[in-house]
């Protein structure tokens, strides 16, 4: 009863949101074909603005000379070439690496089975044998070092500050916050700062990557702490327990498990930002894949692409098994059978170490050459038959979507398009969505990237309203139906495993170079986050609720409409929101393959010296971008859930 | 809170364990709470909306004789859980005082209180808050473990109460695979290891099953027969606090509403609570006859059998229903009074 009064009085007060949104688009319209051209901040590709040419020309004041980041920098680059002369690179004045693929097979497969089991000991050889097979031998163990590197690197910090997050309240919010920040941005946007302060290369590519992939780590090591059940915490105290003593008796070994779903997270998260790295000159597969983009070769792309999937999936099963392990202590079976597999690596690295054969992986099999060719033809048949299916989708929504939403974010004045959105953020999030709003676009303003900024955002904005109505769709259906969840949720899970690179690929090869490209891999990157958490929400709304509807006869429905959603509607706007960043993400990469805009800029400036102050100002671009988009989108969700509680109360 | 006026307690130099006036407030600025009478005097709404703190403990006082089985008794959320934590400081009290054998337990430092809990106190959880990672064995050595004991030496020691508390041949499972009764079990003997003078325990049935919680209350009575511990025990369940304890002190938000023998609460409710609390007790079983004898009446006939003041209602039933005349209640050679048929079947037909 309280509840309804409450609606009517809101009703009263003010009109619904919807109406309001409603009509502030329709006047934005009216108003942009008034002042359309007006203001509209327009640079061309290779236009700079004096804050580009300041940037461009002081790019070498921040880092080169100072002790500190030179110190870093050199500390990180030892450790990066010491793994490369170990697994990859020819070293020790010997024609190959310390280690052969014989060797590195063995040593991975048996971390495989003592960490996980023997299941993905198989998969770990197989893997690695098939990428060898590849003829991507040396650029994979360069990505497997680098990851290797960061990742080692990376949970050195991570793991005790997630410790200290865990212990401290203080800390923890801290952390929050500065987490919640970094992971709504980019992979490519750590790039850029990154080359201020540690030029290009290696030693740049493993620090963004470690930076990038630590927040899984703190987040969950300090989630694992937190979730100790406290009667544990409490009876070790009881009976006389230090501090140190609870911390390295109880509350971590009973956080292992989540630790190390941290960890296989932080090791996704670095595998996909080493191959991002290549545009600042990382080795490994993300060159080779950035490369065959760059010279539209499907073929190579799709290849590389490959391997990085197959390692991806390889890195993702074994972590997962080791988390899955159980308390035990071995049996005295298995301590043996390890000691035997320990001689038999040993045999191995030996062997790897003396023989040609087992050092560098044999080239005569060459299925990579035969896997480019038939995936170039794949492509070519596929243009030749769908050819003018797939480019009519592609221009059919860019002409009757994409550009009209386009023309009027770029062709609207700048003042306009800002007093819209922060109106907008206004009437969905209250001060905490317009004041982070208009910051953001002042900011916007001033890095003179504003129409680019425009145009990322269009396409940005496009895809998540195709992203949010597919996870919908797919996510109320798997909430609702446990068996196409449970075919539905590995595919997710592969599917967030993926570094965005690779999606680019097979798009590539349906749509060619342009914005659509980058729309499409950007709806397909992000669906599978946004079903998961729309799914998680159905889910968990209380089975008693939906009972109740169906014993007073609601059909399938209206249970969904006037039940489930409306009960789920902050895990709506929360996938919402996680929608946005990860399509904001693989639109910024879409950059590469005619997306243009943001994207395109950062990337120049890595390729131009002169465009290398744009570079910068289009990543913190993106940036701003980012933050604004997740701002409003928060601040909308917190709303969404003050009105629950207040129902709640009366 | 009059409980203490009425049912004088143990000289304090008996006393084992010693609480004193003892206040734990939650909430901001939680020290001004017992120190502002005003404040103090508020009850928990009115203090909650005037200074957003809960008193979960309020000027409590009571000591615990050694050997003794002290039983806090409330329903969830009148802050025995919270008592019981403040007596061994897990929970820092805000006020009060605190002495156990005469050492103010208040102004230990940490590593005397570590110490004191090291071989003084043990603990029993609700929820048996044992380590998942460690076989039973190992769980149960784990105090033994903390304070330094050598391998050989703890392993001897668990054993032995593993196979007090009838544990023996689970020594090397993990707790997930033990029934929720065993793994009270090994709550037990983890508490026990350390040889302890005060067993806490702090609801430590209420997650069993009835069958299982009657056959842990009977192996408690067992233990303190045995090792003869002092223990202070939590419980939300009257039946419970009747079969265990010595004395009862029933709370009500945080505060003592009466403290006593189980028959001096059935018997003598101090207020409406409790007797609301008490309602449903079978009271042939807990009260005695001293509480039903009256003064005889004119022209009785006083040469009826003879009973002892302390004899259970239930016991002495059979007796005063088949004497023809009432029963005497007799104590040191003095009369207290007689019982007739119709205080006997008072007591038992209530039920």
């Amino acid at each position: 009863m309280a509840a309804i009064t409450s609606d009517v009085e809101v009703e009263v007060r003010r009109p619904r949101r919807s109406v309001v949104v409603g009509v502030l688009l329709v006047v934005w319209v009216a108003a942009y074909f008034v002042l359309r051209g007006i203001d509209t901040l327009v640079l061309g590709g290779q236009e700079t603005t004096p804050l580009h040419r300041w940037l461009t020309d002081h790019r070498d004041d921040v880092g080169q000379g100072n002790v500190f980041f030179e110190a870093i920098r050199i500390v990180v680059d030892h450790f990066v070439v010491l793994l490369q002369n170990v697994i990859s690179q020819p070293s020790f004045d010997r024609p190959v690496p310390v280690i052969g693929w014989l060797g590195v097979v063995a040593i991975s497969a048996y971390c495989a089975w003592a960490f996980g089991n023997w299941k993905v000991a198989v998969l770990t050889a197989a893997g690695l044998g098939f990428v060898g097979l590849q003829g991507l031998w040396q650029e994979s163990m360069d990505t497997l070092a680098l990851t290797v590197a960061a990742v080692l690197l990376s949970l050195l910090f991570a793991i005790p500050l997630g410790i200290w997050a865990g212990l401290s309240n203080r800390a923890f919010r801290v952390a929050t916050l500065v987490l919640d920040l970094m992971q709504t941005l980019p992979t490519f946007v750590y790039l850029a700062p990154l080359t201020l302060f540690f030029a290009i290369g290696p030693a740049a590519a493993t620090i963004a990557t470690l930076i990038y992939a630590a927040p899984p780590a703190v987040r969950l090591t300090a989630h694992a702490i937190r979730s100790v059940p406290p009667e544990s915490v409490e009876a070790a105290r009881s009976l006389g327990s230090t501090r140190g003593q609870t911390l390295l008796k109880v509350l971590l070994p009973m956080s292992r498990s989540t630790v190390v779903v941290g960890i296989n997270q932080t090791i996704m998260a670095a595998l996909s930002m080493v191959t991002v790295a290549a545009l600042i000159d990382a080795p490994g597969l993300g060159q080779t894949v950035l490369k065959a983009l760059q010279t539209l070769d499907v073929g190579v792309a799709f290849n590389a692409g490959l391997a990085i999937v197959v390692i991806a999936i390889v890195l993702d099963r074994v972590t997962t098994a080791a988390g899955d392990r159980p308390w035990r202590t071995a049996s005295l079976r298995r301590k043996v059978l390890l000691g035997a597999g320990a001689l038999a690596v040993l045999v191995a690295v030996w062997f790897s170490r003396t023989y040609v054969w087992a050092a560098e992986f044999p080239s005569d099999a060459n299925v990579g050459s035969r896997i480019a060719v038939v995936a170039t033809d794949v492509t070519n048949w596929v243009q030749d038959v769908f050819g003018g299916f797939t480019y009519g989708v592609r221009d059919a929504v860019t002409i009757g979507l994409l550009n009209p939403l386009e023309a009027l974010l770029t062709g609207s004045p700048w003042w306009l398009v800002s007093a819209v959105v922060v109106a907008l953020a206004a009437v969905l999030g209250g001060w905490r969505g317009a004041v982070p709003a208009a910051v953001c676009l002042v900011l916007l303003v001033a890095t003179g990237v504003w129409q680019d900024s425009m145009v990322t955002l269009a396409s940005t904005l496009l895809a998540t309203v195709v992203v949010v109505a597919v996870g919908l769709a797919l996510g109320v259906w798997s909430g609702r139906n446990r068996r196409v969840d449970t075919w539905i949720r590995p595919v997710l899970d592969a599917g967030q495993t993926m570094p965005p690179f690779v999606y680019l690929v097979p798009f590539l090869a349906l749509f060619g170079t342009s914005r659509f490209t980058a729309i499409a891999a950007a709806v397909v990157f992000a669906v599978p986050v946004t079903t998961k958490i729309v799914a998680d929400g159905i889910k968990a709304v209380p089975v008693a609720t939906v009972e109740a509807a169906n014993s007073v006869g609601s059909s399938a429905w209206q249970v969904i409409s006037k039940v489930q959603l409306p009960v789920a509607r902050r895990a709506i706007t929360l996938a919402v929101n996680q929608g946005l960043i990860y399509v904001l993400s693989m639109v910024v990469v879409g950059g590469l393959v005619g997306a243009g805009a943001l994207g395109y800029d950062v990337a120049a400036g890595f390729a131009q010296s002169e465009l290398y102050g744009k570079g910068l100002a289009a990543g913190l671009a993106i940036v701003l971008l980012g933050v604004m988009l997740d701002r409003i989108t928060q601040a909308a969700a917190r709303r969404t859930q003050n009105f629950q509680n207040r129902g709640d109360m009366r | 809170m009059t409980a203490q006026l009425e049912y004088p307690d143990i000289q304090d130099s008996d006393a084992l364990l010693s609480v004193q006036g003892l206040w734990k407030v939650f909430g901001p600025k939680a020290q001004r709470v017992p120190r502002r009478p005003e404040l103090a005097a508020l009850d928990r709404t009115e203090l909650y909306a005037k200074t957003g703190c809960t008193a979960a403990v309020r000027d409590l006082s009571f000591d615990v004789a050694p050997g003794e089985v002290f039983v806090v008794m409330g329903l969830s959320g009148s802050g025995k859980s919270t008592l019981v934590r403040c007596l061994t400081r897990l929970i820092e009290p805000t006020a009060g005082g605190l002495f156990f054998e005469g050492e103010d337990l208040r102004a230990a430092d940490e590593k005397r209180l570590r110490a004191l809990r090291r071989s003084k106190f043990s603990m029993v959880f609700q929820h048996f808050g044992l380590l998942p990672h460690r076989k039973v064995i190992d769980n149960v050595s784990y105090g033994l473990e903390i304070r330094g004991e050598s391998k050989p030496d703890r392993r001897r020691r668990a054993q032995e109460v593993i196979d007090l508390v009838g544990l023996a041949g689970n020594e090397h499972l993990y707790p997930e695979q033990l029934s929720g009764g065993m793994q009270q079990r090994v709550g037990l003997a983890r508490a026990l290891a350390n040889d302890p003078d005060v067993l806490l325990f702090d609801e430590p049935f209420s997650a069993l099953d009835p069958l299982i919680r009657r056959e842990m209350q009977t192996e408690v009575v067992r233990l303190h027969r045995e090792v003869g511990k002092t223990m202070v025990f939590i419980t939300h369940d009257l039946s419970e606090a009747l079969k265990l304890g010595d004395r009862i002190l029933l709370m009500r938000d945080g505060a003592a509403v009466q403290l006593g023998t189980g028959d001096e609460l059935v018997g003598a409710p101090a207020d409406d609570y409790v007797r609301e609390f008490v309602r449903d007790v079978q009271r042939a079983d807990v009260l005695t006859l001293r509480w039903i004898a009256r003064r005889p009446r004119d022209g009785e006939p006083l040469d009826g059998p003879e009973l002892g003041p302390d004899v259970l209602v239930r016991e002495a039933t059979r007796l005063v229903l088949e004497a023809d005349r009432p029963v005497k209640v007799v104590s040191n050679g003095t009369l207290l009074g007689v019982i007739g048929d119709e205080e006997i079947l008072a007591v038992v037909a209530d039920n």
